[in-house]
């Protein structure tokens, strides 16, 4: 049984009568310079493409995709740091773009970046983190040192500041902050990447373990195809912005008629999935920033 | 098993009813998550200043001898030693003001900034904490801060430099200070917006303003040797006000004069909410553009 503890918030209600999430023609594009058009020109470049989906509470989707191919603009709109260009997504029925305040009692992310103050300490980082969530320090005292033993993070490197801690060890400070809050979704983006194998499979072990002890839907963007087949009930392809399919792996593999996930990306886009390079989950960014 | 910690999950019930339904004691649990937020703020501040507490020596450092540099002036000057003391005073004052307005700016105007360069930027825009809440706590921490330095930096350069003060009123300029807080806040809050809509030179434009303001309000002289146009300007400023009335306390022993307090109070209304308005609009621009997004 889980553990974890609830924040003192008690303002937002998860309904049980609609999806975790549904997401109806979700549209996103970024203004990109244009060199060639002139010093001040810009050109739209399309992130989302009228996506379309629905998670039922409980579940655990994969979405695989292309460095550039929406993923992380897509679990940018769902924790309300973007704002959609059209569509709409609501979690547990609340607009994710109206509603952000529920919203954000709802949701928490783990990025590819561990993204912490670099100078403090795990437990300082979780500690501030859980305030933003209403956790008092009569609950935090507690509740963070749980979370972390819960992780696997050894209890002697509690206080020695983030920047001295491998990219595994910040990862799994980056999962016991996302789930300190307990959020009713969970966005995971790119978790695993650049992780040792050790730490990958501990990252992923900790994944299912989550999955099995607390109610949270999870919405896993992943290079790893294995990654996805072994954690997920559906897997959807993200592709330049466009949800191509979402369903479980074996109806995946029986429509395209393939043994494999990456032999299914094939058919489906008539790409490699080898081409892609797997370092993070910003390229859109970089795609049309050029970062 | 704790489901999900957020309270009702009963079916057919929508996040709205939830609301209603709670009243007054949704308000109470909403406020009560949002001082706990803004106490959050104040307390990683304070855990950066602990890890960075050799930053903030050499800064102080480097802030002493600054201010010496400035106040030294008086001693030049070749006046009675009644009047080079009265100088010497004036011109530690401005500079105190000048360091502590300094440290305000940075703290609110760096907001984003700071947030940017750690990469933490995404998850405090995720959180349930209001923008408002946000921007007091880092300006509170910034006040409390702010007071300290400039207690030391007064006290130091004072006793190194011999200043006497024998009518000094201490409690009417530092509550008078702090009264000024709030607006140097609000124009802070319109500053930090800075950074949100220009990741590389927003933060610049801050300590733009910053010198502006101060160059327009008689930092070390009065506003009456300014241009008619620059008199004008420092009569919106609430720094004007600071440096007028803490130098007459200091000074003179003056106690805290409502001529200096009504104007401040009158920009700290003005400023606050157009501060926050202003935020909020900015904030909205990065979500549409993608600008909140790490850096460094």
């Amino acid at each position: 049984m889980s553990t974890l503890v609830a924040p003192a918030s008690g303002s937002t209600s998860v309904r049980r009568d609609v999806p975790a999430v549904e997401v109806v023609n979700l549209t996103k594009e970024f203004r990109r310079r244009d060199k060639r058009a002139g010093r001040f020109a810009r050109r739209r470049m399309p992130a989302l493409k009228s996506v379309t989906f629905a998670m039922e509470r409980g579940e655990c989707v994969a979405i695989l995709g292309q460095n550039g191919s929406g993923k992380s603009t897509l679990v940018r709109l769902l924790s309300t740091l973007l704002i959609n260009d059209g569509g709409e997504a609501r979690i547990f029925g609340h607009d994710a773009f109206r509603e952000t305040r529920q919203i954000r009692q709802l949701v928490n992310r783990v990025s590819v970046e561990a993204s912490f103050f670099k100078k403090m300490s795990a437990h300082e980082n979780l500690s501030y983190a859980a305030r933003f969530y209403g956790m008092p320090f009569s609950q935090t005292r507690t509740a963070i040192p749980e979370i972390l033993e819960r992780v696997g993070f050894p209890a002697d490197r509690r206080g020695e500041a983030m920047e001295n801690l491998s990219r595994g060890m910040q990862q799994k400070v980056a999962l016991a902050r996302a789930l300190l809050t307990s959020p009713v979704l969970l966005l995971l983006d790119e978790p695993t990447t650049g992780l040792d194998p050790r730490s990958k499979l501990e990252v992923q072990e900790f994944i299912r373990e989550v999955r099995g002890t607390h109610d949270a839907t999870i919405l896993l963007c992943t290079h790893d195809m294995s990654e996805a087949e072994a954690l997920a009930d559906r897997v959807g392809l993200l592709d330049r912005g466009e949800l191509l399919f979402l369903e479980p792996v074996e109806d995946v593999k029986r429509r395209y008629g393939v043994e494999t996930l990456e032999q299914a990306f094939f058919a489906a886009t008539g790409r490699t999935f080898e081409d892609e390079h797997a370092d993070d989950g910003d390229d859109e960014y970089r795609e049309v920033f050029g970062g | 098993m704790t489901a999900t910690g957020v309270g009702s999950t009963e079916p057919g019930r929508s996040g709205g009813a939830g609301f209603a339904g709670g009243g007054a004691r949704n308000l109470r649990a909403t406020l009560r998550q949002e001082l706990i937020g803004l106490g959050g703020i104040v307390e990683r501040n304070m855990y950066l200043t602990k890890r960075y507490i050799l930053w903030d020596v050499a800064f102080m450092v480097w802030t002493i001898a600054n201010t010496l540099t400035i106040v030294f002036i008086a001693r030049s000057v070749h006046l009675s030693p009644a009047r080079e003391n009265e100088l010497a005073t004036k011109l530690l004052v401005g500079a105190v003001i000048w360091a502590f307005l300094g440290i305000i700016f940075e703290f609110v105007t760096e907001t984003v900034a700071w947030e940017r360069w750690e990469g933490t930027i995404e998850y405090t825009f995720m959180a349930p904490l209001s923008r408002s809440m946000h921007l007091f706590g880092q300006g509170a921490f910034a006040v409390l801060y702010g007071l300290i330095r400039a207690t030391i930096l007064f006290f130091v350069v004072a006793a190194f430099i011999g200043i006497h003060m024998p009518h000094a009123n201490f409690a009417a300029a530092l509550a008078l200070l702090a009264i000024a807080s709030l607006s140097f806040m609000g124009i802070g809050m319109m500053t930090s917006v800075l950074p949100l809509i220009s990741p590389e030179k927003g933060a610049q434009l801050g300590f733009v303003a910053q010198g502006m303001m101060l160059a327009v309000s008689g930092v070390y002289y009065p506003v009456s040797v300014m241009p008619g146009w620059m008199q004008a300007v420092a009569k919106i400023s609430p720094a004007t006000y600071a440096l007028r009335g803490d130098r007459a306390s200091i000074v003179n022993g003056a106690k805290l004069a409502w001529t200096d307090v009504w104007p401040l109070l009158i920009i700290a209304g003005v400023a606050i909410p157009l501060g926050l308005a202003i935020f909020r609009r900015g904030e909205r621009y990065a979500k549409q553009h993608g600008k909140l997004k790490r850096s460094g």
